[in-house]
């Protein structure tokens, strides 16, 4: 019985994305220990809420990562703060204009990884600086279109994204299932198998007789779409579109996919790992608040900790 | 002759060197008074940081890395150059030499744990955030006298009634890309080093020590990191923890313009520095077209796309 037990925490210690998990239970315990276990539940409460919007992108993020290494899309911030701006004047705080708008943030994603793409795919240019340059663009359109925009969220968007069962965020179960949905898409279907491939070496793929350049572009696409998908959820979430509410997933979009075990080499992929990543970042910032740090401290400890986690999961042996 | 100048080899070293030509050119026409030497002095007067931040960038990118942390790094330096430097010399000096010491150890972890350089600097942009906070909580200190005497140095020299000698901006950034290009280009462990983003494999094989070469150029970020934030102090005289949080753009943007690429070592001192004086007066061009700011950043992201698809025109002609 007893190494029945020692063999299955050996087995989970394997997995990469149980390290997330860890980190996740121990800043919560410190943090409840400090406050002498007050305010426990709400805090787990409001961790899942925000946790949510950095997985909806981390998981657009970490199919990029995953296509290979210089693999990666900077323009996440600047799609959240465009399609929050269109769908929240589109809708017009209006019930009925709710499917008009998810259709807008759909067709925003579209339109941002379409365009991430031709200038990756047509102009060369690397996807680092293709999306960095597309991002300025891109918030330069919102900050022209969105300026003094202060339109409240349609009443159902916000009760939807805000409505909590038993202390449970409903977005979040949403969210959950979509994470259920997007791992089986990865491991299971004919286009995750090809992303994975590619990451893995991309010569080798283009020779097996993936469509490689489909594949990229589907990728690109998938991720401004979600991009665009948090936007209006965001928009709803906070009352709101504001310009920079997508500036602090830059950061936190590559970080939990790090964090959360995927391998920044790219063709090695783990979506548990996101959700734990993005309850551990919020719950960290938390714990650093309840201890009473200044801003410059929570920033240095955010930024030390990703360094450390990267440092310990260490980088992949160049392949050959 | 007709031949050589018009091969994608001169086509592509001429690119940089046009681009800011046929900028001027554009600035001098619909504002003819900028054509003075107060005029130029007041356009190019950010230059100098803003040249210096490419520099640094463009070590980084040598030898295939990218620095998404040297605008919060020159933040960091603004700070500490506003505050501890002025008051206390000796220990200013000292952090300053800290910073560099830092930007080695980061260059040194990078190579050991083959760390991907993007995850590690966006850590490390919120380390060099939160120190900066914690030094100058609020906008403020005081720049140095002597930094603010070098900054605002006009050379004069009277020749039948004109000053012949051109602004400090010009001269300060003509200095900065002929000392990088003999040190980079034409010494002899330059070439090692840009062979080490070229083929770090064959270098290696060739028994230059990786490592060295990784830290010697990080330190180097760093150095000319720590120069870019005192010479803008020395501008404006005081500081703020995010006075230079768009010098990363700018530092990327910059060398790209200056023709630099992604990856494999091919870079060029002299390029990145008029690719540094081409952003900051496509900021000046952008005002005297009275387009809204709301399209600075826009139109910056459209330059950099322009250049890109020019060089990939010629790359293209090149291939076929």
């Amino acid at each position: 019985m007893n190494g029945g037990l020692a063999a299955t925490l050996k087995k989970l210690g394997e997995k990469p994305w149980i390290w997330s998990y860890v980190g996740t239970i121990l800043v919560w315990l410190a943090t409840v220990s400090f406050t002498m276990g007050q305010g426990g539940a709400s805090i787990i409460t409001a961790a899942l809420s925000f946790a949510t919007f950095t997985v909806i992108v981390g998981i657009g993020q970490m199919f990029v990562i995953t296509a290979g290494p210089g693999n990666v899309d900077l323009s996440i911030p600047a799609t959240i703060a465009l399609s929050g701006a269109i769908c929240m004047k589109v809708m017009d705080g209006s019930n009925a204009m709710l499917p008009v708008g998810m259709l807008i943030a759909l067709g925003t994603g579209l339109a941002v990884g379409t365009f991430n793409y031709m200038l990756i795919r047509v102009l060369r240019i690397p996807p680092i600086i293709a999306t960095l340059s597309a991002s300025f663009l891109i918030l330069s359109t919102a900050i022209a279109y969105g300026r003094g925009l202060k339109i409240k969220p349609p009443p159902l968007l916000a009760e939807f994204t805000t409505m909590k069962v038993m202390g449970v965020p409903l977005l979040a179960v949403f969210i959950v299932g979509f994470a259920v949905l997007a791992s089986i898409v990865l491991n299971r279907t004919l286009y995750g198998r090809s992303v994975l491939a590619i990451g893995q070496n991309m010569r080798a793929a283009w020779l097996a007789g993936i469509n490689v350049e489909r594949t990229r572009y589907a990728t690109y696409t998938l991720s401004a779409v979600l991009a665009g998908f948090c936007g209006l959820l965001l928009a709803g979430f906070s009352g709101g579109a504001s310009l920079d509410m997508g500036s602090e997933y830059l950061l936190a979009s590559i970080a939990v996919v790090v964090i959360g075990g995927t391998s920044v080499a790219g063709g090695k992929s783990n979506i548990p790992g996101i959700w734990g990543a993005s309850l551990f970042m919020f719950l960290l910032v938390t714990m650093l608040n309840t201890f009473g740090a200044s801003a410059g401290i929570r920033l240095i400890m955010t930024g030390l900790i990703i360094v450390a986690v990267i440092t310990i999961a260490g980088g992949d042996k160049p392949q050959r | 002759m007709r031949n050589y100048l018009l091969s994608p080899k001169f086509l592509r070293s001429a690119l940089p060197g046009a681009s800011l030509v046929i900028l001027l050119m554009a600035i001098f026409y619909t504002q003819p008074r900028a054509m003075s030497y107060f005029g130029l002095n007041l356009m190019l007067q950010y230059t100098v940081p803003i040249a210096l931040a490419t520099i640094a960038q463009m070590f980084i990118l040598t030898v295939n890395d990218l620095d998404l942390s040297i605008g919060p790094f020159v933040g960091l330096t603004a700070c500490i150059g506003a505050t501890l430097l002025n008051t206390d010399p000796v220990f200013g000096v000292l952090a300053l030499l800290a910073c560099i010491a830092v930007y080695a150890g980061l260059g040194a972890l990078i190579h050991w744990r083959n760390l991907p350089s993007i995850v590690v600097t966006l850590g490390m942009s919120f380390v060099w955030l939160g120190v900066a906070v914690l030094i100058l909580p609020t906008p403020g200190g005081t720049a140095p006298a002597w930094i603010k005497a070098v900054m605002g140095f006009k050379p004069t020299l009277q020749l039948f009634g004109y000053n012949v000698i051109p602004p400090f901006p010009i001269i300060a950034a003509a200095v900065i890309a002929v000392v990088v290009h003999i040190g980079l280009m034409r010494s002899s462990y330059g070439v090692v080093l840009r062979g080490a983003g070229g083929n770090p494999r064959a270098i290696a094989r060739a028994g230059w020590s990786m490592l060295k070469i990784k830290v010697t150029m990080f330190a180097l970020a760093g150095l000319f990191g720590v120069l870019a934030g005192l010479s803008l102090i020395g501008l404006t005289s005081a500081a703020d923890a995010h006075i230079a949080d768009r010098y990363t753009l700018y530092s990327i943007a910059g060398v790209i313009l200056g023709g630099g690429e992604f990856v494999g070592g091919r870079v060029s001192p002299t390029g990145a520095v008029i690719g540094a004086m081409t952003l900051t007066l496509a900021g000046s061009f952008l005002i005297f077209l009275r387009i809204s700011p709301d399209w600075q950043v826009g139109a910056q992201g459209a330059i950099l796309i322009l250049v890109l698809a020019l060089r990939a025109l010629i790359n293209w002609r090149e291939a076929r």
